[in-house]
């Protein structure tokens, strides 16, 4: 498919950014094939798995499915945006500390969806974090530690008991 | 194969019709339907693609009136956390529980699943249960026109509406529902996320006096378009609630529900699932 290439303006990870790509592109091939970012994974490509996860305008979107020219204008964060001059985010250090990995190609979806939840719900219960992640999918993990991980960060916000 | 020889992302509706106006425009509001579609090339492209998601009259839900409007970007997160629509029309609300994932529902809009036509789409029900229209617009004789058509006259298959192709769908709009009014949704797939519906039924009504008034039910999955269940409706007409209506109502589903068999179920067990569906849905309202 032959399409006419478009100039988009948008913010990534706090820096304005500028580039041509074509009308059909998809955020997900934008970033990793044009940016040079690839922690956001390509899994299903059809917005079934989550792998892709980023944030546009403080939600979360399948970048598997965005077209990449709808990023004109708005602010995107993705994996590589969440760490901070002092380490790795909080959501990012509970899943290293409780194992929430192993072969983490979820991960970085998982973690941009947590980071979401968490952000809006910061003392969220599991149940609530369960409802929340169900458009992310590991084939490792069995969720259990990735669920202990986001409840760790809930209790850190404060959260008087487990939900 | 044809090639896209623009992108348009404009502001304003007037601009958006300009460009349609000749049919040969493809639209995109949250792109959840239309890329995989133009991935897996069941759709192809026309030569312009337009994006509806920055034109800001296209957008947003209001609820302060006797006629409730939603505009046809507006996201099904969006309608999911309305309190106004909570209050107004749960029926609607309770419909986006199930909805795909929460990415999903951060970017797909209402006017997209309409349009999309899907027998399966999960707003198509309860939106016919509170009797809603479509407005569609065009851009004729120097000036956009508007019409409106029920919803239940959109759909006409899968993947086909009443819409023309130089048209958008601007809203979708529905009566203030009575005081008390009932209604119901229920959706099944083997997972509670990231399902598209193996079978859905909406339930609305009032009940006034112990009698069933203005009875609407609507099916989805079970034909080739979102219906109206004309024969469980006047099953349940004007009578009271208990288990004989129930028992009707639920041996009436046969009459409008003429699924298929598919990758996602075979024809025999929708038309078991719709019969549960009903009977379940009814037997809640009669607890409530
Ligand atoms: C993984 C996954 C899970 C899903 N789960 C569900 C589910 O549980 N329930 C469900 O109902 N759907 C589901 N869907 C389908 C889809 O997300 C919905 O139909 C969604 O509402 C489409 O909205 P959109 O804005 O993304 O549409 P788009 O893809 O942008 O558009 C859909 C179609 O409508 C046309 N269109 C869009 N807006 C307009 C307009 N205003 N005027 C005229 N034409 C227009 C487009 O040209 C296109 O043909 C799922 C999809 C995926 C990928
Ligand atoms: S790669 Fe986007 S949802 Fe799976
Ligand atoms: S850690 Fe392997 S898919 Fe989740």
């Amino acid at each position: 498919m032959m399409s006419v290439e478009t100039e988009i303006n948008f913010k990534l990870n706090g820096r304005e950014v500028s580039l041509r790509v074509p009308a059909t592109m998809k955020a997900l091939a934008m970033l990793r094939d044009r940016l040079g970012l690839t922690g956001t994974k390509y899994a299903c490509g059809e917005g079934e798995c989550g792998a892709c996860t980023i944030n546009v305008d403080g939600k979360t979107v399948n970048s598997c499915l965005m077209y990449a020219v709808d990023c004109d204008g708005r602010e995107v964060v993705t994996v590589e945006g969440l760490r901070t001059p002092e380490g790795l985010h909080p959501v990012q250090q509970a899943f290293v500390d409780h194992g929430a990995i192993q072969c983490g190609f979820c991960t970085p979806g998982m973690i941009m969806q947590a980071q979401h939840l968490l952000e809006n719900n910061p003392t969220l219960t599991r149940e609530e974090a369960k409802r929340g992640l169900e458009g992310n999918i590991c084939r490792c993990t069995g969720y259990t530690k990735v669920l202990d991980a986001v409840e760790a960060v809930a209790d850190k916000n404060g959260r008087c008991s487990h939900g | 194969m044809q090639e896209i020889t623009t992108y348009l992302a404009p502001r304003r509706l007037d601009e958006a019709l300009r460009a349609t106006a000749d049919g040969d425009a493809t639209v995109f509001c949250g792109g959840t339907d239309l890329a995989p579609q133009t991935e897996s090339g069941v759709r192809q492209y026309k030569a312009k693609l337009l994006s509806l998601r920055r034109i800001e009259e296209l957008g947003g839900i209001e609820a302060e009136g006797h006629e409730i409007r939603i505009g046809a970007t507006t996201t099904i997160s969006e309608i999911r956390r309305s309190s106004a629509l909570a209050e107004i029309a749960p029926v609607l609300v309770e419909a986006t529980e199930h909805f795909a994932s929460e990415q999903i529902r951060n970017a797909a809009s209402v006017g997209g699943n309409l349009c999309n036509a899907s027998p399966a789409g999960d707003m198509s029900p309860p939106l016919l249960v509170l009797g809603a229209a479509v407005e569609l617009a065009c851009w004729r004789e120097g000036a956009v026109r508007t019409r409106r058509i029920p919803l239940e006259e959109f759909f006409l298959g899968p993947g086909k509406t009443a819409k023309l192709p130089e048209e958008l769908l601007t809203a979708v709009v529905f009566e203030r529902p009575v005081v008390d009014f009932v209604g119901r949704f229920r959706k099944s797939g083997p997972r509670p996320a990231l399902e598209i519906s193996t079978v859905s039924v909406a339930f609305g009504a009032r009940i006034a006096n112990g009698l069933l008034r203005g009875v609407r039910v609507a099916m989805g999955a079970v034909a080739p378009t979102p219906l109206r269940a004309r024969h469980v409706e006047a099953a349940l007409e004007g009578k009271p609630l208990d288990a004989a209506t129930i028992a009707a109502a639920v041996a009436a589903t046969t009459e409008d529900a003429k699924p298929i068999d598919d990758v996602r179920a075979s024809a025999w067990y929708r038309s078991h699932l719709i019969q549960v569906f009903v009977e379940e849905v009814l037997n809640d309202v009669r607890r409530n």
